[in-house]
């Protein structure tokens, strides 16, 4: 009666009558504002104070994980490398074709040799050698052959000029000459910037600093040229001489010269694969993770030989698929007798479910090694009991066999814990009305219970199967060469090979695979479904 | 006991027993004998043992000691899926994850009955309830009431011998409570099944039973049909727990067949109906209901014994007036009088007399 009563007056109360209401227009608020400008304004300052709140996280997070994720990512397509350091060569290959007969016209063995010089004085030619010979062995040691003997190329050059004037062998003209060359120069001045920029970077001064070979060359080819009548400096009589001079010296025959230090050069091949991978992106790194190669003929799948990649994505996903389902075969009964033994007990076992997380990883992993190794605990005890021979000891370690049985174990609580949250929600009660109705336990359980513990199954697996499909120290240590995932050989390219921008391009097809099937769950299971507690 | 004419014993507790820890009774030695078609409650404060009793007899705690029989057999080894028994819980329990008609449709699935002999079932055991509309929803679409009537139907649904209610109402606001305990007291007529209801409610108890077993520490305190239990209480929690009641304490001073006399502490003397005193000197509770008094003068009968009283409170309830009073010492004695143009309201600090007749009057222990 008087709750009926408080009701009453409430509702009367809530109704005022003297409050005015605007007939027209928007409705305003008590200062004349409109409502829904006072309301936004009222919002935004609880959001402002809700991202000031996690400004923290967010920028820790920002920085320290999707800024260097992004960065690997950016690797995988990443192939600056080849038209930073030979960018002479590259433009002088846009006419060429792979498939043409011949070698490249000999403008481009010129500019090869001015970028092969520059990037051996800045060290960066073995570099290059290491991304190309991705593509095609053997570059690596060319380039590095060839980075060594390229300055002496022009010892002609050098010594018609100096013989001219022994004043070329000291910084001092050279100076004055790129001070005043103007276009006149255009190769010398096109390597004195490079020179220039070198010596900066080396924090030297340019006009101090020993002349390169290679400012030699420039200055006589563009002599040769006839740039010495253009030129309109304080140089010009010592100009006109060394062009004098020159007349008597035999012209460089670059691509001569190159194959003599490396037979190399007259292979097609190399020169197709530099003009191949000169684009500043690739798909090449991707190409590669999916057993596939871009040649000068295009996309092929590699020698069936070379193949890795294929074969260790879908065993990767079909063990961390097994992991997952491991998990739940031992992680259901589990979480049922948590969600309903008496609390004493159960927080007992929920102790020993969580043991493992105060362990170290390293030492969990250690012990399976003996337990499962053929002269290990378990082998031994099989042996004693006469199911194994002593002579036929289980291979349990080192192959994927030993790999599922570490990992299943060390991702146990990740199917546990959701499990035990969503089975606790679960009501005694609907397994009484179900046996009330008729059931027997069974039915009770598959038709009444199991399909309100999917949601837990459901947000287990995602967790399981992630963190399966990306591990890492377990299969190092466990998987021998049967047994290892493809992170491992992320893992490898990253530390071992350095050849990033494969590791980004197998992360990238794992972080897509993983997103993949995210998304198939989301489809099928419904991530609303999904419950973590 | 009473109303033994139709019992037929159609479930019976034969001195049953329970204990959870081996150390306290839950339920002490309880006799309880249902006819067939009856409707019997189980009504008591809760920690009475009341639930244990109707959980022992859907199978899903066992009896420390003693028999329950169904229909004659004793069910203590049959699994609860095998009694045959309905049951409505208290949260109704329906299935989450099934549609009304899917919830309705498994006790009929569980005994292998063919799809068109369930859904002419289904239908009507929903069109029972009225919620022929609903089949098609989930549970979660439902409001309390409604989910109330589909866990009633389910429970009806496989034409169960034997209903069990374990406070069903107590989830549903008050006019909802009402006119669901209409429904299932017609239900229970219409189909003739037996009904072991649970409730701390005793306004439930009282309008939907044939009879009610008050429980309390364990034991049934009184076994009667409503009217019997409200008017006619055997003992003092009796008369406290169902409906509300003014208790004096004072002793025996004189004890007759049909007829004692009570004093109380302040000297007052007057005559009460002794139900469970024994001789002259023991201490009693005196028990008035609160409508048996009057304080109108004209109304008070001549043979009513009348005595002062103070008027502490006078609250205006619409259809009654409630007023309490200090009678003999005493600062809780409530009256309820009915709105008729000829009663005078009062007010605080009234002397007024007051005036019962000593049949309505009853001797309990102390």
């Amino acid at each position: 009666m008087t709750g009926k009563q408080m009701s009453d007056q409430s509702q009367s109360a809530a109704s005022p009558d003297d409050v005015p209401i605007a007939e027209t227009g928007p409705v305003l608020a008590a200062d004349g504002r409109p409502l829904k400008q006072s309301l936004n304004r009222a919002l935004r300052r609880q959001k402002l104070r809700a991202l000031m709140l996690i400004a923290p996280l967010l920028i820790f997070i920002l920085i320290t994980f999707i800024a260097p994720i992004a960065d690997m990512l950016f690797r995988s397509v990443e192939n600056q490398i080849v038209s930073d350091t030979l960018p002479r060569t590259v433009k002088e290959l846009a006419d060429w074709k792979p498939d043409d007969a011949e070698l490249p016209p000999p403008a481009a063995f010129a500019a090869l040799y001015t970028d092969l010089f520059i990037a051996a004085e800045e060290k960066a030619h073995t570099r290059l050698g290491s991304r190309l010979n991705y593509e095609a062995t053997g570059v690596s040691s060319l380039f590095r052959k060839s980075g060594r003997r390229v300055d002496n190329l022009g010892e002609d050059y050098v010594d018609a000029i100096t013989a001219a004037d022994a004043g070329w062998k000291k910084p001092g003209p050279w100076a004055v000459l790129a001070e005043t060359a103007g276009s006149a120069l255009p190769r010398f001045a096109d390597v004195w910037g490079e020179f220039a920029r070198v010596a900066k970077v080396n924090d030297k001064d340019p006009a101090g600093e020993k002349p390169w070979e290679l400012l030699f060359v420039s200055l006589a080819e563009d002599l040769r040229a006839g740039g010495a009548a253009a030129y309109d400096g304080p140089l010009k009589r010592e100009l006109d001489q060394i062009t004098q001079a020159l007349v008597e010296v035999a012209p460089v025959d670059y691509q001569a010269a190159l194959v003599e230090i490396d037979a190399g050069w007259a292979d097609r091949t190399v020169w197709a694969t530099i003009k191949t991978y000169a684009p500043r992106f690739t798909p090449g790194y991707f190409l590669n993770a999916a057993d596939m190669h871009l040649g000068p003929d295009g996309i092929a799948l590699k020698p069936e030989n070379q193949r890795l990649y294929v074969m260790l994505f879908q065993r990767t996903l079909i063990m961390s698929l097994s992991i997952t389902l491991a998990t739940i075969l031992l992680g259901y009964p589990v979480a049922w007798l948590l969600a309903n033994l008496p609390m004493r007990i159960s927080n007992l076992l929920m102790i020993l479910v969580l043991l493992p997380f105060w362990t170290s990883l390293l030492v969990r992993t250690s012990a399976w090694k003996v337990l499962l190794q053929q002269q290990g605990v378990i082998n031994d005890i099989l042996v004693w009991i006469g199911l194994v021979a002593d002579d036929n000891r289980l291979v349990l370690i080192n192959n994927a066999t030993g790999t599922i049985i570490a990992m299943t174990h060390i991702l146990l609580p990740f199917m546990i814990l959701p499990l035990y949250s969503v089975m606790q929600t679960i009501p005694p009660s609907y397994l009484r009305a179900a046996k009330s109705l008729g059931a027997n336990n069974w039915t009770a359980f598959w038709r009444v219970y199991f399909p309100q513990s999917v949601p837990g199954i459901g947000a287990g697996s995602i967790l399981v199967f992630i963190l399966a499909i990306g591990y890492y120290i377990t299969p190092e240590l466990v998987g021998g060469t049967s047994g290892v995932f493809i992170s491992n050989r992320i893992a490898y390219h990253i530390s071992t090979s350095l050849n990033w921008g494969l590791a980004a391009a197998l992360g990238a097809i794992l972080l897509a695979a993983v997103l993949l099937l995210y998304w198939a769950y989301d489809r099928i299971v419904g991530i609303d479904n999904v419950k973590l507690g | 006991m009473a109303d033994q004419q139709r019992n037929d014993g159609f479930v019976v507790f034969d001195r049953v027993q329970k204990s959870y820890d081996g150390e306290t009774l839950v339920v002490k030695d309880l006799n309880l004998s249902v006819g067939r078609g009856e409707f019997l409650t189980m009504l008591g404060p809760s920690g009475s043992g009341k639930t244990t009793c109707l959980m022992m007899l859907a199978g899903f705690e066992t009896a420390t000691h003693g028999d329950i029989l169904l229909g004659g057999t004793p069910i203590n080894n049959i699994p609860p899926h095998k009694r045959g028994i309905g049951m409505v819980f208290q949260n109704y329990a329906l299935f989450p994850h099934m549609t009304v008609g899917e919830n309705l449709s498994f006790p009929l699935e569980v005994r292998g009955l063919g799809k068109s002999q369930r859904e002419g079932k289904i239908k009507r055991g929903l069109e029972m309830v009225q919620m022929g509309e609903f089949a098609n929803r989930r549970p979660a679409q439902l409001s309390g009431g409604q989910q109330q009537r589909i866990a009633l139907a389910r429970a009806l649904v496989f034409e169960p011998e034997l209903v069990l209610m374990d406070e069903p109402l107590g989830a549903l606001d008050k006019q909802l409570r009402e006119q669901m305990q209409f429904e299932i007291t017609r239900l229970a007529h219409e189909l003739g099944i037996t009904t072991v209801y649970v409730t701390h409610d005793q306004t439930e108890a009282l309008t939907m039973s044939d009879r009610v077993a008050v429980f309390d520490d364990g034991r049934i305190q009184q076994l009667d049909p409503p009217d019997v239990l409200y008017e006619e209480p055997k003992n003092s929690f009796v008369a406290q727990f169902i409906g509300e009641n003014n208790t004096l304490v004072g002793e025996v001073v004189e004890m007759h067949a049909d007829k004692c006399t009570v004093r109380l502490a302040d000297g007052e003397v007057f005559d009460a109906k002794p139900v469970n005193v024994q001789k002259v000197g023991d201490k009693t509770r005196v028990s008035i209901r609160p409508e048996r008094v009057e304080y109108n003068k004209d109304r008070i009968p001549e043979s009513a014994h009348t005595l002062k009283a103070e008027v502490l409170e006078f609250i205006y309830m619409g259809d009654i007036f409630r007023t309490r009073l200090r009678v003999a010492g005493n600062d809780d004695f409530v009256i309820k009088t009915r709105n008729a143009p000829d009663q005078p309201r009062l007010k605080p600090g009234q002397q007024i007399e007051i005036g019962w007749m000593p049949e309505d009057c009853r001797a309990l222990d102390a």
